[in-house]
């Protein structure tokens, strides 16, 4: 098939042309865009916490009129309320294990800190380490679903308790896998020593986990999302959280009896809607904005493609109707169905294709502007392609229908007035 | 001639009816998807407190140095309580209140009922005439009553509908973390969005409100200990609350009232010299490296706004843009369909202007049936961004009039600009050669 003709006719509609060429490039830039965004959502949000995420529930308390926390014997007494709420959680039915922790992941509320080779040193110095710390029991690993892959887990000697805002020395650790080799790049991490937050005590690590997120799920933790410590140690404060693993299925009737059964222990404290909660809640508040956005994104994207489908099928239509004499010429002239059909989809082919090499600069350009801008990452060529190719075929299943009509336009119709 | 050409368009539009839902499907889908992402923008870009909020600056002060600053060189974004109680006890500007988060809990005098927790803020008197805070029954306290460290609570209104039945409390007694408390003033409904006092805590918007109000030193006192953010360069010294008020840890938020030009000069020497002070005392080892940003540039500062609240924004307003390059497309498609329609009028005597005017009307009509759709589809969107936003953010997003409006007004008039190119063309139609063809 000669180009020639159909370059001559676009040239006759030079407006609609450059309309729809305009479309599809538009199209093309901010599709290509948002499918990255929810990309990297769909990916952020599917990233393992390195927890069994099932079957496990966090109980949030604050008792009323404590002792207080900094004195030693304030300390000595909100600890002895804290394992009696252990010892009472632990004999609920349908508990597994049951863990005091200062947090979990995805619950954006952390204690960070940092890890040196050094004692003594300075906190945001530069060979610092920024880590998140768990305060924990001796049942964390088997609550919280922790694959140990170096070293041992906690025993129930290990366990310390201090008031929360003391600075006691931390004598033992169990850090993650991705710490670990941060830290000890060359060789196992197990029996080696660090320094946290910047103490002249050191910190031996006994143990090594696979994998284990910070809390923190804003973009401030992203650096050190995955260097999580563990310290064998109860914090003692007027508030304490609990992590609970339950047997399987018995989630939600556990859930129920935290609340009673606590206020039978003392019921001096604040228990509210929010004070137990599942992990998958946990979960879902954690990145519901991650979710939100890449359904947005997701609609405005069919509804870009959906709009601009129509405007080709739209535009395409007038044309075979303004055409419809010229089709009827080239028939009787001996054109084929399929010749006329070919026509109308090389046609679209070429406006697509310029609008495709316009779209290319302008997903380009669009998402460097992003970059400056907001936190975005530079767009996989992969994305753009794949954008090309997708704004090519639905710009050929737009037009087949047109066109397909064009192709039934009968040869008599030459002889007839339009 | 408006009412013929109204009907001459109806007729036109009813003609192909395919093209025309097309063009109302675009219109109204483009400018729902734009005015749903504006009113999300437009609640968390406000300004809070418009009338004064170019009067009510955040100081920073560098009290860590080189080694705390962020990468652009910026200070702490919260102060240490060395820092903060020396520029209350400075008093230099007009008013002024160090301020912390709280979260203690609250035992009801009646017995059955279970203790709760509440969040607030421990702060000086000076906070609510400075924030202009409505009161419903009494007042805030006195200077007197910082200094003294009075056992005074302000309460919001829904606090007092829990505890006192919503009845004038002035006077009366609140259990606050184990003490009692007398209440001086109940706030009349305020709940300020971004909560603009200490955004550095709330990350600017907040689902629960400010319940209590405790005075500062009264709070410090009876440690009612911090439950916001708190940032340490170093490890505290000493253990405990009182470890972490001799810390230079930053976990203090503050905001200065500043009525002109010249007291925010004044307050911006003060602050240098306060930081030179401290320096030639050796308690800091750099040159003074504060700031001083009034309301609106703080927000902006501290990223109040979402990005993804931008972003959508922005790419909501990129579907608008394709829509209406589309609807050109459209137009010009059925404009010129009409060209014989268009000679035959030339011909008979119509001049260009009746022409414009016809196919003006013609595309309102189309953008005015696009803003109705874009006004349904609006509203849907905006009773569901619950669903996707999270729910500080979207429970900000509103219907209201303006809103209503905007979306009619940005439906027409965005049509109607759509319609300019088509409706040039068709008024350049020549008559004669129309004729001759049929």
């Amino acid at each position: 098939m000669k180009l020639h003709p159909i370059l001559a006719a676009l040239r006759k509609h030079k407006a609609g042309t450059v309309l729809i060429s305009l479309q599809i490039a538009l199209t093309l830039a901010i599709v290509c865009n948002a499918i990255f965004i929810i990309g990297q959502r769909i990916e952020r949000v599917n990233r393992p916490t390195g927890l069994n995420e099932s079957n496990l529930l966090l109980v949030t308390q604050q008792w009323v009129g404590a002792p207080n926390a900094d004195t030693a014997d304030g300390v000595e007494k909100l600890d002895a309320m804290q394992r009696e709420d252990l010892a009472a959680l632990r004999n609920l039915p349908g508990v597994v294990s049951v863990t005091p922790t200062n947090s979990l992941p995805l619950l954006n509320s952390s204690w960070t800190g940092s890890v040196s080779h050094k004692p003594g040193a300075q906190l945001g110095g530069k060979d610092n380490t920024r880590t998140a710390y768990y305060f924990i029991g001796d049942q964390a690993m088997d609550t919280f679903g922790l694959k140990l892959v170096a070293g041992r887990a906690f025993t129930a000697g290990d366990v310390q308790h201090q008031g929360f805002r003391d600075q006691p020395p931390r004598p033992i650790a169990i850090i993650t896998k991705a710490l670990a080799q941060k830290l000890f790049p060359d060789g196992s991490a197990v029996g080696k020593v660090m320094y946290s937050d910047g103490s002249n005590a050191p910190t031996t690590i006994i143990g090594v986990v696979e994998r284990m997120q910070t809390p923190a799920t804003g973009s401030w933790g992203n650096d050190f999302a995955w260097y999580s410590t563990l310290i064998p140690t109860r914090l003692d404060a007027n508030f304490a959280r609990y992590a609970v693993r339950t047997r399987p299925g018995q989630l939600d009737s556990v859930m129920r009896a935290v609340t009673p059964l606590l206020y039978k222990v003392n019921p001096l404290r604040v228990l509210d809607d929010d004070s137990v909660k599942s992990f998958g809640e946990i979960r879902a508040k954690a990145y519901r904005a991650d979710v939100g956005m890449a359904i947005l994104m997701g609609v405005i994207c069919l509804v870009l493609i959906a709009v601009t489908a129509a405007g080709i099928v739209g535009l395409t239509s007038f044309w075979v109707g303004q055409r419809h004499r010229q089709i009827g010429v080239r028939r009787a002239l001996g054109a084929r169905k399929i010749d006329i059909l070919h026509y109308f989809q090389v046609e679209n082919l070429l406006i697509a294709g310029i609008g495709v090499l316009l779209g290319i600069a302008l997903a380009i350009g669009l998402n460097l502007w992003l970059m400056t801008r907001y936190e975005m990452t530079r767009l996989p060529v992969l994305y753009v392609l794949v954008g090309v190719l997708a704004m090519l075929v639905i710009g050929q299943a737009a037009v087949f229908v047109p066109a397909r009509r064009a192709s039934n336009v009968p040869p008599v119709s030459a002889t007839r007035a339009a | 001639m408006f009412a013929y050409y109204l009907e001459l368009a109806l007729r036109s539009l009813k003609r192909s009816p395919g093209l025309t839902a097309l063009m109302v499907l675009a219109i109204g889908f483009g400018v729902a998807a734009s005015m749903t992402s504006w009113s999300v923008f437009r609640a968390v870009s406000g300004d809070p407190i418009p009338w004064k909020s170019s009067k009510l600056f955040v100081p920073q002060i560098d009290m860590w140095g080189p080694n705390g600053r962020s990468p652009d060189g910026e200070p702490p974004n919260a102060m240490d309580y060395t820092d903060a109680v020396a520029l209350m006890r400075d008093h230099r500007a007009k008013r002024q209140s160090a301020m912390y988060q709280i979260s203690p809990s609250i035992v009801p005098t009646d017995a059955s009922k279970h203790p709760l927790n509440v969040s607030g803020h421990a702060v000086y008197g000076e906070f609510f005439p400075m924030l202009d805070v409505p009161f419903q029954y009494g007042r805030g306290w006195s200077s007197s009553d910082d200094a003294n460290r009075a056992q005074v609570v302000v309460i919001s209104s829904k606090l007092n509908q829990k505890l006192f039945g919503g009845v004038d409390s002035v006077g009366r007694i609140v259990n606050v973390e184990g003490r009692d408390y007398r209440v001086v003033g109940v706030l009349d409904h305020w709940n300020p969005q971004p909560r603009f006092y200490d955004v550095v805590n709330s990350g600017g918007f907040s689902t629960t409100d400010a319940d209590v109000f405790l005075p500062f030193q009264t709070a410090i006192q009876a440690d009612i200990t911090n439950d916001g953010n708190t940032n340490c360069n170093a490890v505290p010294d000493e253990p405990g609350f009182v470890g972490l008020q001799h810390s230079p840890c930053a976990w203090i938020a503050f905001m200065a009232e500043l009525d002109d030009a010249a007291a925010v000069t004044a307050y911006r020497a003060y602050l240098d010299g306060y930081a030179k002070d401290q320096q030639s005392a050796g308690r800091f080892r750099w040159a003074p490296n504060n700031r001083l940003r009034d309301v609106p540039a703080w927000l902006e500062n501290q990223h109040v706004v979402p990005s993804d609240t931008k972003v959508s924004l922005l790419v909501a307003l990129g579907l608008l843009l394709v829509c209406l390059v589309n609807t050109v497309g459209l137009l010009l498609a059925k404009f010129l369909r009409r060209s014989s329609e268009i000679g035959v009028r030339r011909a008979l005597g119509a001049p260009r202007a009746a022409i414009y005017t016809q196919f003006l009307v013609e595309a309102g009509i189309v953008g005015a049936a696009g803003g109705v759709l874009g006004l349904l589809l609006t509203g849907a969107g905006v009773a569901s961004v619950g669903w996707v936003l999270p729910r500080d953010i979207a429970s900000l997003a509103r219907i209201d009039v303006s809103l209503l409006v905007l979306t009619l007004l940005v439906a027409v008039v965005a049509t109607m600009l759509a319609g300019l190119y088509p409706t040039y063309r068709a008024s350049r139609v020549q008559p004669a050669w129309q004729l001759k063809s049929n």
